[in-house]
């Protein structure tokens, strides 16, 4: 026995690893476009949220609260200035005046709302459109995919064609459709409906995964065990696809928020008296040769939060792909010490 | 031939290595693959570097003509007819590569590209490295084909990958690998992938060529029978050292060091298996398994027709019994296997596990007899859940039958990791944080969770070292003789077989073709094919493998 333990422990040292977790993470760590994406992100988030508070839900139900910028989103005030932005970043060595926010750093439009209360209002929007058409796509797709990969056969030949029909409706023309007519019931309905939508490029990719997954022996075991398929599917081989669902919910997020953005641009999205970032692009698009203020600024928000979410799911991708392989500099490879083996 | 043989200098090694060292490179260390290797192959004769998986023997091979990925670092001298070929740059290594020295690799199917035919690939070798026209190109490939004894080379010579066999793919490899007649050809691992009866047909072939042509072979295997068959040299690594150096007699006959010592008493030898009594139970108790007159289809898929894997099997297992069986691949030993486990329905005739009748399995009969089944399957990296540690794994049959929970569950999952000499801190642990061995000793302990009657494996050992292999089959030894639980062992691995087995079946193109007692089958086989399957086995000893090879071709 105490030899078989001194092999044991031999043999311990030599296949010592990482779990995969711990692997995933030190990767995706090292993605410096990601990590500054995560922190610019949550960057976001908090000052979206924070500055002109929380207001959710519809007549019935409504959750509020105000933030710390003197402005509300909606609220008019004096035209100062022309509605020109106070925010001056540059020095005073530079333009003769000193670093300032002021009171409307992001200018006010004609009617004097300001600006920079509605692109936070705007970006909320966009935010929480993003959040909720992941969620539920991913949802639907899992289970679609996982199902229709899992049996084959009928069940994956009617759920395939659906997701082909769901497919072939141009996504821009479904949700003109869905915006006209649950537009007026709030954003938040308008992203569950979108997200019915947005899960067929999932549910195709989870599907492949499924089908080459469930031909593992470990599946042929865990039946073998006595597992029933439910526990198979979820419990065995979902978590063995986890990887493919993380990148993809990422990158359908970023998808998502240019989604909302557009259809709120060609006025089916979001509608008065609440903003998004891409009504606000709309609602100023004339006024682009005399405020480009009232452009410039959503147009740089939809930029970053978009930006963001890609190198942040290229980032998971990355992490995830074993096969991809740092490439080592040659004074890394001059530098690395030798190991000496026993014998 | 047309064409003049390697004209050398026979008293000049082909290839001088000279503390050749390899290192990869990982998270900013170096981890050494080989550690001052030395040694030198004449022209004509063969150099067999063996060693278990992991010993480096691969790496350094394929570190010769800089074939190593950019992780890794080579130092050392690597003379080729006295030519330093290391550190070339890419241009001139592309001169020697494939003219000078050529590559047989693993596996035939990823070797070879799968959208051109073998005729182009082999037109393609000879027109890099000679100014030849497409029709000389042709002709001369098609000789190379008849050269490698492919069967009907005119029309080979438009066939692709996927329409040949496996040996077929592997000669047409060989054909390609002696287009330009290399004066060294490096056969990594050449057989590992093929039937007995091929291998042996391809070792033939390869003696065949280095006599013809002269070159120079450097043969990477773990199989010693391999070794003994072919080489002249031989050259045994552990860890990236060279552990021991010699003529194949000397090492195989007297061998200085340890760890060849042990390497070789590893090996499993045919016919060298103590003598061992069938059970008193066989032929007399209820059989726990039971075929009769069984056929099973792998039903149609779209225009696939459906394929009859196994046809009119009849056999039995009775209680306490190891039943060996044995066949070559796409023999259908698998499928039996999978059947005998309730994971395929039979096509037609009489299946009874334990006493149940599972001809028209209902769900409630399959769910029956999982407490009397278990499976370890071929490959242990493919067969644990990647995502659940392996108390986990172990756990789940006990689990899903209800017999245990909590901290019963726990307990009896230690039970079984202690049954399989696995530590029992290990239940935390995922699969990929253990070696194959240890994983396949998690295989055993979950399909023994249950104590089952009947106990199938299917071909657990052919992923594992030797040495590995020869601690797995004690273990599985013992806890038999301790359980007495039935077993089917299917294997393609005569030797091993006649370790394990008290009883033989042997099956060819989904039939059996005779069952019988172990000493029956092996010293006197009834049937043509079984004698062929046993002589084509490659034995571990260059004189007795000089003998039975002498025999079979005069047979032939």
């Amino acid at each position: 026995m105490n030899v078989e333990r001194a092999e044991n422990a031999i043999e311990l040292k030599e296949v010592e690893g990482l779990s995969q977790g711990k692997i995933v993470t030190r990767r995706f760590v090292r993605h410096k476009a990601a990590m500054a994406s995560i922190v610019l992100l949550i960057g976001i988030i908090g000052l979206a949220f924070s500055s002109v508070g929380l207001d959710i839900g519809t007549e019935d139900v409504k959750i509020q609260t105000t933030g710390w910028w003197k402005y509300g989103y909606s609220a008019t005030s004096d035209v100062e200035n022309g509605g020109d932005p106070t925010l001056d970043i540059l020095p005073e060595f530079i333009d003769g005046t000193g670093v300032q926010i002021g009171n409307h750093p992001f200018g006010q439009d004609e009617i004097g709302r300001d600006g920079f209360a509605r692109v936070m209002r705007g970006a909320q929007q966009s935010i929480m459109v993003m959040f909720v058409i992941g969620g539920v796509a991913t949802m639907i797709g899992v289970v679609v995919g996982a199902v229709a990969g899992f049996y084959r056969k009928w069940v994956d030949a009617i759920l395939m064609r659906l997701t082909d029909l769901i497919i072939t409706i141009p996504v821009v023309v479904v949700g003109a459709v869905i915006g006209r007519s649950v537009g007026n019931l709030g954003s938040f309905l308008l992203a569950v409906f979108l997200g019915l939508f947005a899960w067929t490029g999932l549910a195709r990719l989870v599907r492949g995964e499924f089908l080459s997954l469930r031909e593992r022996e470990f599946v042929d075991a865990a039946r073998v065990a006595g597992a029933s398929n439910g526990r198979i599917i979820f419990k065995h081989i979902l978590p063995n696809a986890i990887g493919v669902v993380i990148v993809n919910t990422t990158l359908l997020m970023s998808a998502a928020i240019l989604l909302e953005t557009g259809l709120s641009f060609i006025g089916f999205g979001v509608r008065l008296p609440d903003v998004s970032l891409g009504y606000l692009i709309n609602e100023n698009q004339t006024a682009f040769s005399t405020r480009p203020w009232l452009f410039w600024y959503p147009g740089m928000f939809i930029v970053l939060i978009a930006l963001c979410v890609n190198f942040i799911g290229d980032g998971l991708r990355d992490a995830f792909d074993p096969r991809q392989k740092r490439i080592i500099t040659k004074k890394e490879k001059r530098n690395g010490e030798t190991i000496e083996l026993a014998k | 031939m047309g064409r003049p043989l390697n004209s050398q200098n026979s008293s000049q090694p082909v290839l001088e290595v000279n503390g050749l060292q390899v290192d990869f490179w990982v998270d900013g260390t170096w981890y050494p693959a080989a550690i001052d290797m030395n040694y030198s192959v004449m022209p004509g004769k063969a150099l067999a570097i063996v060693g278990e998986s992991g010993s480096g023997k691969s790496s350094s091979s394929m570190a010769l003509l800089g074939l190593l990925p950019s992780n890794s670092r080579v130092s050392g001298s690597v003379k080729l007819n006295g030519k330093e070929i290391l550190g070339l740059n890419e241009r001139e290594l592309r001169k020697v590569r494939g003219k000078e020295v050529a590559y047989i690799f693993q596996e035939p199917m990823t070797a070879l590209n799968p959208v051109y035919s073998i005729g182009f690939q082999i037109s393609e070798t000879l027109r890099t490295h000679y100014d030849m026209s497409p029709k000389d190109a042709k002709i001369r490939a098609i000789e190379l084909l008849e050269m490698v004894e492919m069967p009907n080379p005119p029309a080979s010579f438009d066939k692709y990958p996927h329409q040949l066999s496996g040996g077929q793919r592997q000669r047409a490899m060989i054909a390609q690998s002696i287009a330009c007649d290399p004066i060294l050809l490096v056969a990594d691992e050449p057989t590992t992938a093929l039937d007995v009866t091929v291998q042996a047909e391809i070792l033939d072939l390869m003696r065949n060529l280095r006599s013809r042509l002269n070159s120079a072979i450097l043969l990477i295997t773990h199989d010693m029978g391999v070794v003994a068959d072919l080489a002249d040299d031989i050259l045994v690594m552990k860890n990236g050292k060279t552990v021991e150096q010699g003529s194949v007699s000397q090492v195989f006959n007297a061998p200085r060091e340890k760890y060849t010592q042990e390497l070789l008493a590893a090996v499993p030898k045919l016919g060298a298996a103590k003598a061992r009594a069938v059970p008193t139970s066989v032929g007399v108790a209820a059989p726990i398994l039971k075929l009769e007159n069984v056929s099973i289809e792998y039903p149609k898929r779209g225009r696939i027709p459906a394929f009859r894997a196994v046809e009119g099997m009849s056999l039995e297992i009775y209680p306490g019994e190891i039943l060996g069986l044995v066949g070559e691949s796409g023999s259908g030993k698998t499928t039996v296997g999978r059947a005998a486990v309730g994971l395929l329905p039979i096509a037609s005739g009489l299946l009874e596990i334990a006493g149940r009748d599972l001809s028209h399995p209902k769900d409630r009969d399959l769910k029956a007899i999982r407490h009397h089944t278990g499976i370890v399957f071929q490959d242990p990296a493919s067969s644990l859940n990647p995502r659940l540690p392996i108390g986990q794994s172990i756990g789940e049959p006990m689990l899903l039958a209800k017999v245990a929970k909590g901290r019963d569950l726990d307990h009896r999952v230690e039970e079984l990791l202690d049954s399989v000499e696995l530590p029992r801190s290990y239940r935390n642990r995922y699969p990929h944080e253990l070696s194959g061995g240890q994983r396949q000793r998690v295989g055993i302990a979950r399909a023994l969770a249950l104590r089952p009657d009947l106990l199938i494996a299917d071909e657990p050992t052919s992923a594992l070292d030797v040495s590995v292999q020869a601690r797995f089959l004690d273990l599985l030894q013992d806890l038999q003789e301790q359980l007495k639980f039935a077993c089917l062992f299917i294997s393609h691995d005569l030797a091993v077989v006649d370790i394990l087995a008290h009883r033989i079946a042997v099956m060819q193109n989904g039939r059996l073709v005779e069952v019988g007692d172990r000493d029956q089958i092996l010293k006197n086989p009834q049937d043509p094919y079984t004698k062929r399957l046993i002589s084509a086995v490659p034995i571990p000893d260059p004189e007795l493998q000089r003998i039975r090879r002498e025999a079979r071709l005069a047979g032939k």
